[in-house]
C-alpha cells in the first residue's frame, strides 16, 4: 500500500524486516488499526518498533511520511512557501523561555497556531512568534524551540500526528546503546570445557552410574559429577585517548560485550595510552591515580590467560622504539616495543584487534608495520573479532 | 469491532494504546512483548488479562539459570531407574515420568489460558531463540513417547522484559511489542483511586505534587514509582499526617526512595 514507507524506515536504520511488514498488511486488512488515523500510528509502531530507544526514529520518519499525505489543508500554501527557504543559522532559545513552551499544551499551542494562521501576513523566519523556520517560535520547523507544532503536517491531520510530532521518545533515542549482541555471540567461541573446577555436584554421570551399579551387584547407585565449566581467562588490554578516541564506542561496545559474556573463568581489564609502557590503567580515563604496575600484571597473571590488546597501534615510530614521553616520564625506560614483546612472551595467546585496520593512513603506518611483526592484527569487527578469537583458541 | 476483548480490569488500569497493543497482538496471535520501567505494573497486566477475560494464568518465571526445554517438559530419569529397582511401580509407561512444564501445560490445557513469561531476559542469550519454533506453532514434540503436544487453544502469550540484555531480531520480529510509558498525573488518579477509592481530593492533589517533583528532580537514581507512591499514601494515612505538610515535609521519605543518595539528594533541593 504505502511502501515507500517501509523503505524510508529501512533508510533511517530501523531494522524492519519484510515479515514484520507483511504482518503489518495482514493487522490492517483485518482491520485492526482502527477507523482512526492514531489507531493507525499505534498499530503501526507496536509491529514495526521492538525498542524504545527506536521510538524516535519512527516518530520522526512517520510525521515525515504521512505529512504529504493529500489531505484538505487549512494553511494556506504561502506558508508553506515561507517555510521551504531554507536558511542559515538556528536561533538560540533561552531557557526562560523553553520552560514556558514546555508548560503549554498541545490544545493551548493548536489555539496559538490557529491565530497566528489568522494574522501571519508574510514570512517570518528565524523569528520568536510566527510561523517559520530555525526560529525560537514552537511553529514552523528547524526551530529550536524544544517543543512546538511542526507546520508542515501536524495541524493538518491532528490525533496521530501530534501523537508522533511530540516526538516524546527522543531521550530514549540514544545512538551509544549499540548493540552488544555480535560481539558477545563471537565471544561465546572463547570456550574451553572442563569439569576440573569447584563446583556443587549437579550432573547425573552415567559412565560412573554404570559402574558404580554394576560394583553394587545391580542395585541402582547414582553417581553426580560437576557440570563441565568454560576455563578460558581472558586480559583485555585497551588504548584509550588520543587517537582512539574516535573508536571509543567501538570500544566500550567491545568492553560491554566481554563483561556481559560472563562464562569467562576471569576477565581482567586494563587501559593503556598510545603502546603498553610500565604503567597501565584500571580507568579508561587514565586517571594517573589508579595505575597498575605493568610488570606486576605480567607477574601476577599467569600464562594460560587469553590476552586480546585494541588499539590502532598508531603513533610515530620514536613512541614505539625509543624512550619515548610516555616512558620517559616514569622511572622505566623500558620502550613500549619491548613491552609488547614482553607480553607476548609471557602469554602465547595473544591477538591485537585494530578498529583502523583498513584505514589507509593506518595500513602504511610504520608503528603497526613494527607491532604486526609481533603480534597477529585483526580488524575490530564483528569478523575480525571471531577471526583473533578462533586464532586464541588454535594455538 | 471482534477483535476488542480486552477494556482493562476493575482493579487494573490501563492506557488506551496499551489496550490496543493487547488486542492487536491477540488478534494477530502474536506473543505481546512488554517492557517499562520497573514499577509501571508489567506483570499485573496479564494478571488483568486473564481476570478480564475469564482465563487461567499460567506464570513462568525466568531465572538466569532457566532452559527453554524447562518449559516445554521434564523427564525424570532418576526416577524411572529406581523404580525399575525397587519395584511396585511398573515402569513400561514413560508418560508417567513426563511432566510439562509451563508452556506444556498451557498448550495441553482443555481451555484458553493467558501465558506470562515474566523477565524473559533473565535468562541465557539463547534462551528466546529456543522457543521461537515452539511460540510460532504451537507445539513441541517429545521424543521420549513420541507424542507431540499441540495447543487445542492458542494461549495468550505476554512477555516482560527489563532490558538487562538485549533480545535477539529474530524472536523481537515476531512479538508484538509495546513499551508502558510512566502514567501521567491523570492516569495515577485513577489509579491511586483503584487502591483508595475513599481517598481525599486534597490529599492526593499534595501525594501527587510532591510525587511528581521528586520525579522531576534530575539527579535522582532511582526514581519512585507506582507501587511505591500506593505504600506512601498508606503510610501518609495511617499516620494521619496533614495534608499540607506533605509537599513541605515529605514525610516517608523511605517509602518513596531507597536509596541514602538520593534522600540527601531530596532534602537538600526541600530545604531550598
Amino acid at each position: 500500500m504505502f511502501e515507500p514507507f517501509f523503505y524510508m524506515l529501512k533508510a533511517r536504520g530501523l531494522p524492519v524486516s519484510l515479515n514484520e511488514w507483511m504482518t503489518l498488511n495482514e493487522a490492517l486488512d483485518r482491520g485492526l488499526g482502527g477507523s482512526s488515523f492514531t489507531g493507525f500510528y499505534y498499530l503501526c509502531r507496536s509491529i514495526l518498533v521492538k525498542t524504545e530507544s527506536n521510538f524516535d526514529k519512527f516518530d520522526a520518519a512517520f510525521v515525515d511520511y504521512f505529512k504529504d499525505v493529500p489531505f484538505p489543508g487549512e494553511i494556506p500554501p504561502e506558508f508553506l512557501k515561507w517555510l521551504s527557504r531554507p536558511q542559515v543559522n538556528t536561533k538560540e532559545i533561552d531557557k526562560k523561555r523553553s520552560a514556558w513552551l514546555n508548560d503549554l499544551n498541545l490544545e493551548q499551542m493548536e489555539k496559538m497556531l490557529e491565530e497566528r494562521l489568522r494574522e501571519q501576513k508574510r514570512e517570518h523566519n528565524k523569528g520568536k512568534v510566527w510561523v517559520g523556520t530555525r526560529g525560537v517560535s514552537p511553529f514552523g520547523h528547524n526551530g529550536a524551540a524544544p517543543v512546538g507544532i511542526r507546520v508542515s503536517g501536524e495541524a493538518r491531520h491532528g490525533g496521530a500526528l501530534a501523537v508522533a510530532g511530540e516526538r516524546r521518545f527522543r531521550d530514549w533515542s540514544n545512538d551509544n546503546t549499540l548493540d552488544t549482541r555480535q560481539f558477545v555471540m563471537a565471544f561465546r567461541l572463547l570456550r574451553q570445557y572442563s569439569s576440573r573446577i569447584d563446583a556443587p555436584k549437579t550432573e547425573l554421570d552415567i559412565d560412573q552410574t554404570v559402574r558404580e551399579t554394576s560394583d553394587n551387584a545391580g542395585n541402582l547407585k547414582i553417581v553426580y559429577g560437576r557440570p563441565r565449566k568454560n576455563t578460558i581467562k581472558l586480559l583485555l588490554l585497551i588504548d584509550s585517548g588520543g587517537s582512539m578516541e574516535y573508536y571509543s564506542r567501538l570500544c566500550s561496545m567491545l568492553f560491554q560485550a566481554a563483561t556481559k559474556s560472563n562464562h569467562f573463568k576471569d576477565l581482567k581489564v586494563y587501559y593503556f595510552h598510545n603502546c603498553v609502557y610500565s604503567k597501565l590503567y584500571t580507568d579508561p580515563t587514565l586517571d594517573p591515580k589508579k595505575f597498575i604496575k605493568t610488570e606486576r600484571v605480567l607477574k601476577n597473571i599467569s600464562p594460560e590467560y587469553k590476552v586480546i590488546l585494541v588499539g590502532d597501534a598508531f603513533m610515530a615510530l620514536d613512541e614505539l622504539d625509543f624512550r619515548s614521553y610516555y616512558s620517559y616520564q616514569s622511572a622505566d625506560p623500558t620502550p613500549g616495543i619491548e613491552w609488547i614483546r614482553r607480553i607476548k612472551r609471557r602469554y602465547p595467546h595473544t591477538v591485537w584487534l585494530n578498529p583502523s585496520f583498513h584505514s589507509l593512513i593506518n595500513r602504511k603506518s610504520e608503528s603497526r608495520r613494527v607491532i604486526e611483526s609481533e603480534i597477529t592484527m585483526f580488524p575490530l569487527t564483528q569478523q575480525g573479532l571471531i577471526a583473533g578469537l578462533k586464532k586464541l583458541l588454535r594455538d | 469491532m471482534e477483535f476488542t476483548q480486552f477494556k482493562g480490569s476493575e482493579d487494573y488500569v490501563v492506557s488506551k494504546e496499551l489496550t490496543d497493543a493487547v488486542n492487536i497482538a491477540m488478534a494477530l496471535e502474536k506473543p505481546l512483548l512488554i517492557k517499562g520501567e520497573p514499577g509501571t505494573g508489567k506483570t499485573m497486566l496479564a494478571q488483568a488479562i486473564s481476570n478480564a477475560l475469564g482465563m487461567d494464568l499460567i506464570i513462568w518465571n525466568i531465572k538466569s539459570t532457566t532452559k527453554a526445554q524447562d518449559g516445554l517438559y521434564v523427564y525424570d530419569v532418576v526416577q524411572r531407574l529406581y523404580d525399575s529397582q525397587f519395584g511396585g511401580n511398573t515402569v513400561d509407561d514413560i508418560e508417567k515420568y513426563i511432566s510439562l512444564g509451563k508452556l506444556g501445560e498451557a498448550f495441553a490445557s482443555e481451555d484458553q489460558k493467558v501465558l506470562l513469561i515474566d523477565e524473559i531476559d533473565k535468562a541465557d542469550l539463547e534462551f528466546p531463540n529456543d522457543l521461537l519454533w515452539e511460540l510460532d506453532k504451537m507445539e513441541f514434540y517429545i521424543p521420549e513417547t513420541g507424542k507431540t503436544i499441540k495447543a487445542k487453544h492458542r494461549p495468550v502469550v505476554i512477555i516482560t522484559s527489563n532490558a538487562e540484555k538485549e533480545l535477539p531480531g529474530a524472536f523481537l520480529r515476531r512479538c508484538i511489542f509495546h513499551y508502558i510509558e510512566f502514567p501521567n498525573e491523570e492516569l495515577m488518579r485513577e489509579i491511586v483511586h483503584v487502591h483508595y477509592p475513599d481517598i481525599e481530593e486534597n490529599v492526593l492533589a499534595h501525594v501527587l505534587e510532591a510525587f511528581y517533583w521528586i520525579r522531576s528532580l534530575p539527579d535522582i537514581q532511582k526514581k519512585p514509582s507506582t507501587s511505591e507512591v500506593i505504600d506512601w499514601i498508606a503510610a501518609i494515612r495511617a499516620a494521619g499526617i496533614s495534608d499540607d505538610k506533605i509537599r513541605e515535609t515529605i514525610p516517608f521519605a523511605g517509602v518513596l526512595l531507597k536509596k541514602n543518595e538520593d534522600i540527601d539528594l531530596m532534602r537538600s533541593k526541600l530545604a531550598k
